[in-house]
């Protein structure tokens, strides 16, 4: 069999590090950030003469506790007391190397790294402790914070305080550095309490939102047509005049491009802005793309997608086109997503001003600081390192603010006004500003030789590309030596032997022109999965197998399947396990009441090169007369390696699954006149607590690498509703999200 | 035109338009920021203030409205921020992005002073306006059981 187009996380993080100013990697320490006298062994923290440590992070907060994680890495080695852990989320610099807080990576990227830096600090504290308590360093241990040996014990803020730490470590150094057994960890792996809750609950954390500055001023854009492609005609803001604080309206110049066609309504208080903005009328000129609609990207999906030239071939064995021809049985099915928005409940914002030295500031949430660095440096004319980015809480994250196009039009309007601006999108301009999930289209087909037995696979998938449009210096070549965006595929590479198999992506050039696709939680594999995991209860049935039976049969372990250390070692047999024992927690196979389904689906979380293994199976109840779906309960089981933080690991898993749930049933909009359709509650609606089911969630026991979680339980529960649905009553849809009417529909062709 | 209301039991006067809503006099004006800006429409709850001790969505509430009568927000619902709400969601590590949780916690709040000791319809009901987008509804659900329980022992 060919190998899978060669991606790697490690090399696709190496590619973007390397197109960012963050390109060294510091690890002296940071004078500037420590207090005098501190113990800095690295960068990532430091130790203060109260025996405080604090652990600084790179990664963004936005729900899933990161910091409390990583702190717990670096505290673990360094034989750290918990109660003095504090974390620090540092603004933008240099030093820190790339940073981006997506993919869930980053605790499996941040696991050696941290270990190493931890155990590099407790080696230098137990030399000088060793030597202030006047014993051999061989007979001393670190533990709680404190050195001991020789019946006496000194604690690590009186070595700060007394000793003469200078000693730093080089990145060879710290890579060289031994690391504890899983077995002897002290931290990992056991609860803990997050460190950034106490804020969450007072109301005293500070979002991108809650930013301000002396003599700032606010500012709400006025969204053009299109996404791209606009530009402004005219601005006649004559009924403005009459609002108070109402200042002017800019048209912004932006030689990024990030924002064309954006005019910025400028006024002395939110409200004002808000209330001018709805009163100013701006003529805009604007690309072809102002009229498409959802059903136009669809057709051009199919159309590229019939065309078998179209496209990157990320996985092509030889003899699929021959398999197929010598077939006994074949299947070929089409699923198709529509549009899904971020919905981030805080509204993309930033507050952006010109120091007196011509630096800038901006003041906002954001994920990937090294990837919007650049775009600003081109709007203002400035090079990077004249830029920062201060950090918040992100309310909410989920992909959007990996994108940080919202920083440009603020930046860019700080510069004209020569003022701090502080500019906030109402909750319609955000989604119509949204870099939401592209609609896709997927052709999945099988070939089944005697038997039953499956002998090839072939599945294309369509949809606007993300990496394509803002990362596109990162796109690995397929089969074919076509580029394509790794995230807008995966998860159609899947684990299951399928004899000769072939993946194909293909670019939806109309959804990258008619709006900016985006990286929306869990990216490709919240929607590949759709078609994956459907398809392969709907190939089960078609030769009359038990879609669990046929499952395990395919999670063979074979080949390419077989998994490689550290991150993918046991492959599909993993996965396998993961399956089986889903199956018996949820009672696969029982007697169920008439109406009543359970589903299952299984995925490899994110990436073949750093998989979690996760099922679900999904309970739900079918209202034959209305098509309404109820989710009483979903069952999940999930294998990501060690388990960092136990709670946190369990919290994430709820959102994520939780959030599969909502993009089957209750999210969704239509692209429209170039936009998205429903810009608010009023048409676009989350779940909410009233339909919150059941959750039964567990982790499989492992001391292997930790992996990610935050986005591969969102993978399958989309596809385990789809298939629980079809077993409740025969109704199969391939549509997501899935409506009553789609139910009622295929319940009609079903008789 | 000038208004004059209670925040936090504090007489405070705010400018602007008497059309302008309430969230933004006291995040932007008043400065306290606890109270969130979510949708704008009344749909998500994040901005849930207590108007008279009854939960209000202040996006969609005139300042003008509200002359003369008290408001109480996240800040203002514990001296030290640890009502047996806030200790509750601490202890059932309800947030994850925490951006919905002020207006969560004032909506529970308004719910465990009318229903003390809520059915989980009861909380489905009171809670169903409240949006948490990272849908941590099920530690949102243990945190109220657990503070309705907390609130009964204390007054037991
Ligand atoms: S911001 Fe007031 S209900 Fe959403
Ligand atoms: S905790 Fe993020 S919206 Fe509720």
């Amino acid at each position: 069999m060919n190998a899978i187009a060669p991606f790697s996380r490690r090399g696709f993080l190496a590619a973007i590090a390397a197109t960012g100013a963050a390109m060294t990697f510091a690890v002296g320490p940071d004078d500037a950030a420590a207090a005098a006298g501190d113990f800095e062994p690295t960068i990532w923290y430091s130790i203060g003469r109260d025996g405080i440590v604090t652990v600084n992070v790179i990664r963004a907060e936005m729900g899933q506790h990161v910091g409390t994680a990583i702190a717990r890495i670096v505290a673990d080695e360094l034989e750290a007391d918990w109660s003095k852990v504090r974390i620090n989320h540092v603004d933008s610099a240099a030093k820190w190397g790339l940073m981006v807080t997506g993919g869930s990576w980053s605790v499996w990227q941040s696991y050696p790294l941290m270990s190493q830096a931890g155990a590099a600090g407790r080696m230098v504290l137990i030399e000088e402790g060793a030597k202030l308590l006047g014993v051999d360093p061989k007979t001393c241990t670190a533990a709680n914070s404190a050195v001991s040996g020789g019946g006496k014990s000194i604690g690590y803020g009186d070595i700060v305080a007394r000793g003469n730490l200078k000693r730093s470590f080089t990145a060879d150094e710290l890579g060289k550095m031994p690391i504890k057994k899983a077995a002897d960890r002290r931290l990992v792996g056991k609860p803990s309490a997050q460190l950034d809750i106490g804020e969450k609950v007072d109301g005293s954390g500070k979002f991108g939102i809650d930013a301000k500055v002396d003599g700032m001023v606010y500012a709400r854009p006025k969204i053009p047509p299109t996404r791209n492609e606009s530009k402004v005609v005219s601005v006649d803001d004559s009924a403005a005049k009459a609002v108070p604080g109402y200042i002017r309206t800019i048209t912004l110049e932006d030689p990024s491009n990030t924002v064309p066609g954006w005019a910025m309504v400028i006024a002395e208080s939110f409200v004002a802005a808000d209330a001018a903005c709805e009163l100013i009328k701006v003529e805009w000129s604007s690309g072809d793309t102002a009229k498409t609609s959802e059903a136009d990207i669809q057709k051009r999906a199919s159309a590229l997608i019939a065309d078998p030239k179209a496209g990157a071939l990320v996985v092509e064995d030889p003899g699929v086109d021959a398999a197929f021809a010598a077939a006994k049985t074949k299947l070929e099915r089409t699923y198709t997503t529509a549009s899904a928005l971020h919905f981030q409940l805080e509204p993309v914002n930033a507050l952006a001003l010109v120091n007196k030295d011509g630096s800038y500031e901006i003041h906002t949430g954001n994920q990937w600081q090294s990837l919007v660095l650049p775009w600003l440096s081109k709007a203002l004319g400035v090079p990077e390192d004249k830029i920062v980015l201060k950090t918040y809480l992100l309310g909410g994250g989920f992909g959007r603010r990996l994108n940080g196009d919202y920083a440009v039009p603020a930046a860019l309007a700080a510069k004209a006004l020569g003022r701090p601006v502080k500019m906030v999108c109402t909750r319609a301009d955000d989604s119509r500003f949204d870099s939401f999930r592209s609609p896709s289209v997927q052709v999945v087909k099988m070939a089944f030789g005697e038997g039953g037995r499956v002998t090839a696979m072939d599945h294309a998938a369509c949809a606007g590309w993300p990496t394509q449009v803002m990362a596109p210096f990162f796109m690995p070549k397929g089969a074919n030596d076509v580029a394509y965006d790794p995230f807008a595929i995966s998860g159609a590479n899947h684990w299951y032997s399928v004899g000769a198999q072939r993946v194909r992506a293909v670019p939806n050039d109309l959804a990258n022109r008619a709006f900016r696709p985006g990286w929306l939680r869990s990216v490709g594999p919240g929607w590949t999965n759709w078609a994956v995991e459907c398809f392969m209860d709907e190939a089960a049935q078609s030769v009359g197998k038990d879609p669990l039976a046929f499952r395990l049969a395919m999670l063979d372990g074979a080949g390419r399947n077989a998994g490689t250390p550290p991150n993918s070692v046991g492959g599909a047999k993993r996965q396998a396990a993961v399956l089986s024992r889903l199956a018996a927690k949820a009672g696969w196979g029982q007697q169920l009441p008439k109406g009543t389904g359970l589903g299952i689906a299984t995925t490899f979380g994110q990436e073949r090169d750093m998989p979690t293994w996760v099922a679900c199976a999904a309970r739900v109840k079918v209202d034959a007369a209305s098509g309404a779906v109820k989710v009483e309960k979903l069952t999940l089981v999930a294998d990501a390696g060690t388990i960092v933080s136990p709670e946190g690991a369990l919290a994430q898993m709820e959102g994520a699954a939780l959030w599969g749930m909502s993009l089957a049933l209750f999210e969704g909009t239509e692209f429209e006149n170039g936009s998205p359709r429903d810009t608010n509650l009023d048409g676009y609606t989350p779940l909410r607590m009233a339909d919150t089911p059941a959750l039964d969630i567990e982790f499989i026991e492992s001391a292997e690498v930790p992996v990610g979680l935050g986005e591969p339980a969102t993978t399958v529960v989309g596809p385990a509703i789809g298939n629980a649905i079809f077993n409740a009553c025969g109704a199969r849809v391939r549509h997501l999200p899935i409506r009553p009417e789609a139910v009622l529909n295929a319940l009609k062709t079903k008789s | 035109m000038a208004t004059t209301f209670k925040l936090n039991g504090r007489e405070v006067t705010v400018k602007g338009p008497d059309d302008s809503p309430l969230l933004w006099a006291i995040r932007d004006e008043l400065g306290l920021t606890g109270t969130k800006f979510g949708c704008g429409i009344g749909g998500c709850g994040a901005c849930t203030v207590h108007l008279d001790g009854e939960p209000v969505r202040a996006c969609v509430t005139p300042v003008s409205s509200i002359a003369g009568h008290a408001i109480t927000t996240i800040e203002g619902l514990d001296a030290n921020g640890r009502d047996p709400l806030q200790t509750a969601w601490i202890e059932a590590q309800a947030p994850q992005c925490g951006y919905c949780q002020s207006g969560q916690i004032m909506s529970a709040a308004a719910l465990l002073k009318s229903t003390p000791n809520p059915t989980d319809a009861q909380i489905d009901d009171a809670m169903n306006g409240n949006l948490c987008r990272c849908m941590s509804y099920v530690r949102i659900r243990k945190a109220i059981k657990l503070a309705s329980s907390k609130m009964q022992g204390a007054k037991a």
